[in-house]
């Protein structure tokens, strides 16, 4: 772990994106999150570490509801985008996923052309009024992931017959194409080798300039080098929330000493 | 920690005991396995060689080649060549042209000497006249003129040259004689009479017992080809509104545990028992009329709709939740996710379904029969939309009838009919197998 770099590494924003108090998760009897208040700030990137089962893959779902489509999910107390809450009952989930986009653990591309996939998002939220605007989005997202100058001639070849690197940039192409202002990311790199994970990580940092980012990772190493802030996770609680400096140098609780120190996990 | 003995080195050269009984318990398994193949195809061959041996014959057909002076004095007395007023002249008189013309060629080459008049026109199928009567009416020119005509031959005739009657058996029979086989077997020298083919076969509406050699399956495929098209304009948009929902949208609660329930039970339904439903809902309550192919497509309809169901929802379920989680992910609603991506994907699987509950729903007889459609339907029926309510039969079913009858000729027809019901099939299948291919895609 860089922990020099670590220690340099200064939080520039401060305005917070997403406001959680006091939530509650229960899948049918069981009691997944247990009473979490969290801040996320914009144009920062936050990791959600902790063991498997800790909740924090549970928590990201909540974020832009995807644990609706879980029949036995429930979710209590309140999280804010921007001071509103996202359970209201006012709100459809189809739009407040187009402003908070996800990226999955295993790349999902559509079996569709790269172009198809990249420009689902915004025909489907009428972002664009013609060809041509379409053709500007999809470049651009898929500059900002990093995949343009690889796929730029074969837009029309399909998604799914790229390597899985490419395969997690594309998704993650497909997701900003909607312009969101929060990207969430559920383990982005575990299905990949470290030489995309490379690449996706560089891009997750240069993300922060325009979304805010959460990840769940389960690579301390990868919290430490792509985050400025780290939540740990532990049986459903949130045990700590700090700069990422601070939490793998200096933990506060002893659960968050054990786990980066390799004794729970 | 205690060791468990180990023991003691073995070559690897020589097969253990326990490696002994497991490669003798594959080997087992690989006999049964091409042994339950081998009784499959062997079956699959009989099968094809009874019903190709039997039927093909129903392809072809005797025909006699006869020079038939249309007398016009006999046709058109008035001579006006008004139609209407020539179809006073009824089969009788034609029969009498065609059994005339057969009789001079007899007596020109002296092939019977002694042979009757009434004798000499049983060789002709009593259906000739009334063929050659439709051709004069539909062009009254030809009267007067000398026309070389194809006479179909009589049932009996052409079971001779099948080898389905034979000298032995037309002395016991009083539609033939073995004098009159004699003289078929000379007309055939002299090239006059021989088999062709047949497209009567598939165009001729049923014929009476007396009849065989004219017996066609046109009503029968126009019926089936009627119900069929119905029943999948019914069958597959209903079929899959209620998969996606019931896979989609409803709750999963006592209430759908309950459809579910039903659906499969329905699939496993005896059809007879959906032909007394539609007998009792669509004849009974509803006054549809019997035999038509409406009221057969909506009995097939409510048959095929569990089988297109069940396919449909394992197909849905097939699709990967990775497909939708992404489509959700990038905002998509959730009508929007099913039709734009998880429809698509699941659709070879849906097709497949689709069409082999099409092909079943072509094949099912028992239902047919309690809704009137074994009855005797000489009538083509009109053309659609008003024709599916005319009477009508179906290829299953007109197999059926035909396999009643007492004359051996119909059970050529029934054979001949079985292919056609299998060409439909494979036809049906290979659509399937094609459609899948083209709208597979991987993921």
């Amino acid at each position: 772990m860089n922990n020099m770099r670590l220690t340099e590494r200064a939080v520039q924003a401060t305005d917070t994106k997403i406001t959680a108090r006091k939530v509650q998760v229960h899948y049918g009897a069981s009691h997944a999150i247990k009473d979490v208040d969290i801040d996320i700030l914009d144009k920062t990137v936050t990791a959600f570490i902790g063991p498997s089962g800790c909740g924090k893959s549970t928590f990201l779902r909540c974020l832009n509801r995807m644990n609706d489509t879980i029949a036995i999910c429930r979710v209590e107390g309140a999280i804010l985008l921007d001071g509103e809450d996202i359970y209201d009952k006012k709100v459809d989930p189809v739009q407040l996923r187009a402003r908070v986009g996800m990226v999955f653990q295993k790349p999902n591309p559509f079996p569709k052309s790269i172009y198809d996939n990249v420009a689902y998002g915004p025909k489907i939220h009428g972002l664009v009024r013609n060809k041509a605007e379409l053709d500007e989005v999809v470049e651009s997202a898929l500059r900002k992931a990093a995949l343009w100058n690889e796929v730029k001639d074969r837009l029309n070849a399909p998604g799914t017959g790229l390597s899985g690197g490419q395969q997690q940039r594309l998704c993650i192409a497909r997701a900003v194409a909607t312009s969101p202002e929060v990207l969430l990311m559920d383990e982005p790199c575990s299905a990949l080798d470290p030489i995309a994970t490379a690449q996706v990580e560089e891009l997750i940092d240069e993300l922060r300039a325009n979304f805010s980012v959460v990840i769940v990772t389960h690579s301390m190493q990868q919290a430490a080098r792509v985050s400025q802030r780290t939540a740990f996770f532990h049986l459903g609680n949130l045990v700590e929330f700090g700069e990422t400096g601070q939490i793998f140098t200096n933990p506060r609780d002893p659960r968050t000493e054990s786990y980066i120190t390799g004794r729970i996990g | 920690m205690t060791m468990v003995e180990t023991p003691a080195p073995r070559s690897l050269y020589t097969a253990d005991a326990r490696t002994k009984a497991r490669n003798a318990a594959e080997k087992r398994f690989r006999i049964y396995g091409i042994a339950a193949v081998a009784i499959g195809l062997l079956a699959l061959v009989v099968l094809l060689s009874s019903v190709l041996g039997s039927g093909l014959g129903a392809f072809r057909q005797s025909v006699l080649s006869l020079p038939i002076t249309l007398d016009a004095k006999a046709l058109d007395p008035k001579g006006h060549r008004d139609p209407a007023e020539m179809a006073k002249a009824t089969t009788v008189t034609y029969g009498k042209l065609i059994t005339k013309a057969l009789e001079a060629v007899v007596i020109e080459k002296n092939l019977a000497p002694g042979m009757k008049s009434k004798q000499i026109g049983e060789l002709i199928s009593k259906e000739a006249p009334a063929g050659l009567r439709d051709m004069v009416l539909a062009n009254p020119s030809l009267v007067g003129t000398t026309i070389t005509y194809d006479v179909l031959a009589s049932g009996r005739v052409d079971g001779f040259f099948k080898g389905r009657v034979t000298m032995e058996s037309a002395a016991l029979d009083s539609n033939i004689s073995p004098e009159q086989l004699q003289l078929a077997d000379k007309l055939r020298a002299e090239g006059m009479l021989k088999l062709a083919f047949n497209p009567g076969f598939l165009t001729n509406p049923d014929a009476s017992e007396l009849r065989p050699e004219s017996a066609g399956l046109g009503v029968a495929i126009l019926g089936s080809i009627y119900m069929m098209v119905i029943v999948l304009c019914l069958a597959l948009p209903i079929g899959v509104a209620a998969s996606i929902y019931l896979e989609e949208f409803a709750p999963k609660n006592r209430f759908t545990d309950l459809i579910e329930v039903n659906v499969a039970n329905l699939a496993a339904v005896p059809s007879i028992v959906y032909g007394i439903l539609g007998l009792a809902a669509f004849i009974n309550f509803a006054g549809m009329p019997q035999s038509s192919p409406l009221v057969g497509a909506l009995v097939l309809t409510l048959m095929t709709l569990p089988r297109i169901i069940i396919p449909t929802r394992a197909a849905l379920n097939a699709v990967p939740p990775s497909i939708r989680e992404a489509a959700l992910g990038v905002g998509a609603s959730k009508t929007q996710t099913i039709f734009h991506h998880v429809l698509p994907l699941a659709v070879p699987g849906i097709l497949t379904g689709a069409i082999i509950g099409l092909a079943q729903a072509l094949g099912e007889t028992a239902p047919l029969l309690l809704i009137g459609m074994v009855a005797f339907v000489k009538d083509y029926p009109g053309a659609p939309p008003e024709g599916v309510l005319d009477p009508a039969s179906a290829i299953p079913v007109q197999i059926y009838n035909w396999t009643q009858r007492a004359d051996p000729a119909f059970v050529e027809r029934a054979s001949g009919a079985i292919i056609v019901l299998l060409v439909f099939l494979l036809v049906m299948n290979s659509l399937a197998v094609i459609l899948r291919r083209k709208f597979e895609r991987r993921w």
